[in-house]
């Protein structure tokens, strides 16, 4: 086990605290780094998704894992950066202006819906952030002049100062990993200064943030936009990578997908939106190959076991139509999102450190360590 | 004028009259205690002062000024700081974040240099972090700075709002019963301590306590409440042995 001496308050501000992080940090780099050049095209394009879900999982714990202002309407921001990438673009508006452009709007459509959030709270306050997602679904299907409606919208191929980046090239994967290292260091940044402390006190006493002199009005709108900010800056590389956009891709669906993301992965630190996204990038690919697998492995398995081969043909068949069956993605989300809160709400992110801490302190590990216990000594009275 | 005066203010609760036309001022350098059974009204008043509550009649002023209308947040940057009776301390962040967050209302820097965390922020940050070094030193928090909160035993919490409370440097500190849920012994600390702030931080104290012995020890006047209203006030003595404030404890 390592102990840190501190002799110097730099060694608590510093975002790498010892050798340890300087090695293991080092490592995934030159492992990110490495990747195109080891890796298919296929899984390639899984990890651009991978950084693009992670950007949004950074936006959303800075607003839900910092702030405490839960969001169903992320699919809604992700859309009008999307859109202001693709509109501005057909403009014949270069990427460098555009890109920043798209923050700035859907950083300040955020801050407008910060406003209930002064209000609202709770489940009341991701109605409000539904009813926001479908209202800008509503526009995006009606505004035709600028968003072609239904029919959606191409997108051409990036271009950077007459440099054209193809979606499924290495640069936009180095464009992806460097705009999602930047979220990440903003979110360290905010959180080692007054406005990520601020937003941590609003979370878990708003009368005492109060009393401390912090303006919760302001820090509210100020959280819904730094998120919103960095969730339309996803939208704009997320524009590019589909090549096209139309209003039925920013559904509902994509706002729990993003709300999954910072539950499996942990909201209560910036590791879980890296881990929370591959997961759910990772979760789809193999829900595929599961359907074409288990209903054959289900089959063989029963014949071996002196099954008929015409019953195991129809249990065959049933288990494919289970696995074909519509709205069985939702229902596995749910069961997964369940799992994570009854077994492991601190997700995966916890669950890593709780194995690290067991290595660390191997063998005097207690397994009553985690053990969850509820208290009771806060006051609801002066909300 | 009086370092903080409160004029004849009043707080309703449609028909109930939780705080009824109460009239006190706290000279500088005093220690200064509310008494009163429960529900007279003695947590309101706290509440009215940092501006949680707003009042239905009554002004408020701080060294002269007119702090009846100033929002809730601009209180503690006036130098107004308070603890809460139930403790409301950030429970999922380490004890020194909580204390760091006492020292927002002397935070200075902008959000986009905070992003970029420029070397600007670092030095502040570093002077922020001296300061609430004093207060851990001052209230003996050194073997806590990186727990938790939720894991902290309550005496020790109930210590951590205090220090939260002093990191903002205030003149006026309100304090909402320091000794409730603490034993003995901590009870004792607590009075030391509140004597220590008085004296060597020359914070003013204001304070709500049902303990007497602690009461007596510290307090330089008592005020009693009941019902609201103003019972009697003066020297803890004298205030004892008034005999509505008797009546108000024992019955008459």
């Amino acid at each position: 086990m390592r102990f840190v001496f501190k002799t110097d308050y730099d060694q608590d501000i510093r975002l790498l605290k010892h050798s340890g992080y300087w090695w293991s940090y080092g490592v995934l780099l030159a492992a990110l780094i490495a990747f195109p050049y080891l890796v298919g095209s296929y899984l390639q394009s899984q990890i651009v998704f991978v950084f693009i879900y992670a950007i949004v999982g950074v936006a959303l714990i800075i607003l839900t894992g910092f702030t405490g202002q839960a969001s169903l309407g992320h699919a809604a921001f992700l859309a009008i950066g999307a859109y202001t990438a693709g509109f501005l673009q057909s403009q014949g508006i270069s990427f460098i202006v555009y890109f920043p452009a798209a923050a700035i709007i859907t950083g300040a459509v955020g801050a407008m819906v910060g406003f209930p959030a002064l209000r609202l709270s709770g489940i009341y306050l991701v109605i409000a952030t539904i009813a926001f997602a479908f209202i800008v679904e509503e526009i995006l299907a009606r505004w035709e002049s600028v968003t072609h409606g239904n029919e959606g919208m191409r997108v051409r191929t990036l271009d950077f100062l007459g440099q054209p980046v193809p979606r499924d090239g290495d640069a936009f994967y180095f464009l992806c990993l460097l705009v999602l290292v930047g979220s990440i260091l903003l979110a360290l940044n905010l959180l080692r200064s007054p406005t990520g402390r601020a937003f941590i006190a609003i979370r878990d006493s708003e009368t005492a943030a109060k009393s401390m002199g912090i303006d919760l009005a302001g820090y509210k709108v100020k959280s819904f936009a730094i998120s919103a900010a960095l969730t339309g800056m996803a939208g704009v590389l997320f524009a590019h990578k589909m090549s096209f956009i139309s209003p039925e891709m920013f559904t509902l669906l994509l706002s729990i997908e993003f709300i999954m993301v910072i539950i499996i992965g942990g909201a209560f630190g910036v590791h879980g939106a890296v881990l929370g996204a591959i997961f759910i990038v990772m979760v789809d690919p193999f829900l595929t190959a599961l359907k074409d697998d288990v209903p054959v492995l289900g089959a063989s398995l029963a014949s071996s076991l002196g099954m008929s081969s015409e019953g195991s043909g129809k249990l065959r068949d049933t288990m494919s139509a289970i696995g074909s069956a519509a709205g069985l993605k939702g229902a596995i989300y749910g069961l997964i999102i369940m799992m994570f809160i009854l077994f492991e709400p601190y997700g995966l992110y916890g669950r890593w450190l709780k194995v690290k801490l067991f290595f660390q302190l191997f063998p005097l590990y207690k397994k009553a360590t985690f053990k969850r216990q509820k208290t009771y000594v806060k006051s609801e009275r002066n909300r | 004028m009086s370092f903080f005066t409160v004029d004849s203010i009043s707080l309703q609760f449609g028909g109930l009259k939780a705080v009824d036309k109460v009239s006190f001022s706290v000279e500088k350098g005093e220690i200064f205690t509310i008494i009163g059974p429960n529900g007279a009204g003695k947590t309101s008043i706290f509440n009215l002062i940092s501006r949680l509550y707003d009042p239905t009649s009554g002004k408020l002023f701080f060294e002269g000024r007119d702090i009846t209308e100033v929002p809730a947040h601009q209180i503690a940057k006036l130098g107004i700081a308070r603890t809460f009776q139930n403790i409301e301390l950030f429970e999922n962040a380490t004890m020194l974040a909580n204390l760091l967050v006492g020292r927002h209302c002397h935070a200075t820097t902008q959000l986009w240099q905070e992003i970029l965390f420029l070397p600007s922020v670092r030095r502040a940050e570093k002077e922020h972090r001296r300061k609430v070094e004093e207060v851990i030193e001052f209230l003996d928090l050194q073997a806590y700075r990186e727990k938790l909160i939720a894991g902290l035993p309550y005496g020790v919490r109930k210590v951590v709002e205090v220090a939260r409370a002093l990191c903002s440097e205030p003149k006026l500190i309100l304090l909402d019963e320091p000794s409730s849920g603490l034993n003995v012994e901590e009870t004792d600390d607590m009075s030391f301590w509140i004597r220590d702030i008085r004296t060597e931080l020359g914070v003013t104290v204001l304070m709500v306590e049902h303990d007497m012995t602690l009461v007596n020890r510290v307090s330089d006047r008592v005020l009693a409440l009941n019902y609201g209203k103003v019972l009697a006030s003066g020297t803890p003595a004298e205030v004892q042995a008034h005999p509505d404030v008797i009546a108000a404890y024992l019955g008459a």
